[in-house]
């Protein structure tokens, strides 16, 4: 087995190369806004390291946030243009779950990251492998109370849940997520594991259709949020919008995230 | 110049609501596929970024898919990929730049990252075969509204003037919404203006006499827009037809001129008209009418290939792998306001 794992959902772009048993070689850049640049020569880099070619590469695994959708999109893009030229299957890890797993830890904590907006994605685990309830977004106050929280969103609202509860790491590694996934994927039968890769039509972007979703499923984004795009009502009166005095244009395209 | 040798381009396009996939063979058109999330923008009136990128990322690698087995290709018939990495929506632009670079990487070609306007004019030589150099083209979109001077459309092509305001699409569709037409305005004001007088209603050419080559609709779309309202407010019935048609009639009297003075002032006798509002049934008469006066030769390619589409990025690529143009690195950025001067990237 040789895994390439790639996630873009927060503003680390992170590449990696797992073995089935260890990791081995990772690429991890911090910079929110690049993630369309870095990412693919972080693939070419953990390539060169193993000496490896992406003909080589057996599955192909991908971070599925949630996270702030434009760089979310960049990393599930290149897994699955990626997959289909290699002829592989491509997967979706939940972020959340790939940096709790990374943390080792036994005893119940959340994992949150940022969501802008003043929010966060986040979830609850039991252990480094149980998601109990999430992923979500909420505002930081409005997260359970007394358990220890690890991730980006944390540190950044040390204030609001407590700076005693904050925990790391702080970002996703992909070599974690390789990890997390090569875990799930071993023992899979082929057919099961093609069934999985299938992306199904509709959008995950409601917290209900995210609950209970498995580790490992399709290389499709967990949204949580609609677009927030309003249906316009009549156009504006010119004439009396003349009158007033006020700004007569509007842009033709709609502001949304 | 259609030889079986030619390398295979694959073109991706994503700068705003069409997810465009197409193939080319030097300047052959093998295939062109695409993906339109504009249903999901109609009822929001114009196109929402956040829909399209999402749409885009979906819809890729089925559309990639549909243009192969359309064009009966394998991946590994693939010599170079090309991609719009600008100017257009950043969000959905982010998607297609992804995609290309991870199909060139998977397939271990060279990747092109292209401008979205020059590759509108390299998409006509697929139909009326090499580019004259040099030729003048009038780009009419809902994003854009611009004259080009063009050299060479692989390495040089000079701004002469664009919209400081609307683009022409734009204005399209706002006095459609003003109408009661539906989005996208520009075919429902075509099909209306056909039944309406284009001299009915008097209404403003911006910068008709400037002396520039630059365009404005703005001042248009409100003088529609008070017209109707006053019709409205006293109670007269509105007559569609004859808005639509003498408002078309303003938009393309302004955007005829423009191009063909831009024909004199540099002494170019070929025109190129590309973008959706090409497709416009007005633009083209009046254009081949003044061209016809002017001694100019009017190239418009066939309204599929005016519209956004993924055979005009590989169109472009194709150009740039036979002028042997320096290929594009991993790490370059999808970028929104791209200018043309930067023909690749």
């Amino acid at each position: 087995m040789l895994v390439l794992a790639l996630d873009t959902a927060t503003p680390a772009v992170t590449a990696a190369l797992h073995d089935g048993s260890r990791v081995l070689a990772e690429s991890t850049t911090v910079d929110a806004r690049r993630h369309g640049e870095l990412l693919a020569p972080a693939v070419e880099r953990v390539l060169r390291d193993c000496d490896a070619s992406l003909r080589d590469v057996t599955v192909i695994v991908a971070g599925s946030g949630p996270g702030p959708y434009t760089g979310l999109r960049v990393g599930l893009m290149t897994a699955s243009a990626l997959a289909a030229t290699v002829g592989v299957h491509a997967y979706g890890v939940c972020t959340l779950d790939a940096i709790a797993f990374a943390s080792g830890r036994t005893e119940p904590f959340l994992v949150a990251t940022d969501a802008r907006r003043k929010e966060v994605f986040w979830a609850r685990y039991g252990d480094a492998r149980t998601r109990l309830d999430g992923p979500r977004v909420d505002r930081p106050h409005d997260l359970p109370a007394e358990l220890p929280v690890i991730g980006a969103g944390a540190r950044m609202y040390a204030e609001t849940i407590g700076g005693d509860r904050v925990g790391d790491p702080e970002y996703p590694s992909a070599g974690a997520l390789a990890a997390l996934a090569a875990e799930h994927l071993a023992g899979l039968a082929p057919e099961r594991a093609a069934e999985l890769a299938r992306v199904p039509d509709g959008r995950i972007d409601s917290v209900e259709q995210a609950s209970g979703l498995a580790v490992l499923g399709p290389a499709r984004p967990i949204y949580l949020r609609r677009p927030d795009a309003q249906i316009p009502g009549a156009p504006k009166k010119v004439l009396e919008q003349a009158r007033r005095g006020e700004p007569r244009d509007e842009r033709g395209v709609v502001s949304g995230q | 110049m259609s030889g079986r040798d030619e390398p295979i381009v694959l073109g991706i396009e994503t700068s705003c609501d069409e997810t465009g996939v197409g193939l080319v063979r030097g300047h052959t058109l093998l295939a062109n596929t695409i993906a339109s999330s504009m249903e999901e923008h109609a009822r929001f009136g114009g196109v929402v970024p956040e829909v399209a990128s999402r749409a885009h990322l979906e819809a890729m690698a089925p559309t990639v898919e549909s243009a192969l087995d359309k064009a009966g290709l394998r991946f590994s018939d693939i010599d170079a990929v090309a991609v719009t990495a600008g100017p257009g929506l950043a969000g959905a632009l982010l998607v297609g730049v992804a995609a290309a670079k991870a199909y060139a990487l998977g397939l271990g070609v060279p990747l092109y990252g292209v401008n979205h306007l020059a590759a509108h004019v390299a998409v006509d030589q697929l139909e009326h075969g090499p580019l004259p150099k040099p030729s003048i083209a009038l780009l009419v979109s809902g994003g854009h509204s611009s004259l080009l001077l063009v050299p060479d459309v692989a390495q040089d092509v000079i701004s002469l003037g664009s919209t400081v305001d609307d683009a022409a699409g734009e204005a399209f569709d706002k006095v459609a919404r003003v109408l009661g037409l539906p989005f996208p305005g520009g075919p429902h004001i075509d099909r209306s203006a056909t039944s309406g007088s284009g001299t009915a209603i008097a209404f403003p050419r911006g910068k008709y006499d400037d002396g520039t080559l630059d365009f404005s609709f703005s001042g248009l779309k409100t003088a529609v827009a008070r017209w109707v309202e006053a019709r409205t407010a006293a109670g007269e019935t509105v007559p569609v037809a004859d808005v639509a048609a003498s408002f078309q009639e303003a938009v393309v009297d302004v955007l005829t001129r423009k191009a063909l003075q831009a024909c004199r002032r540099y002494d170019v006798k070929d025109l190129l008209i590309g973008g959706g509002v090409a497709a416009n049934s007005r633009l083209r008469a009046l254009a081949q009418e003044r061209c016809d006066a002017a001694g100019v030769r009017l190239r418009v390619p066939r309204p599929g290939l005016c519209t956004d589409n993924g055979a005009m990025v590989a169109a472009l690529g194709s150009e740039l792998v036979a002028a042997g143009i320096r290929p594009s690195a991993l790490d370059i950025p999808a970028d929104s306001s791209l200018p043309i001067t930067a023909v690749h990237v």
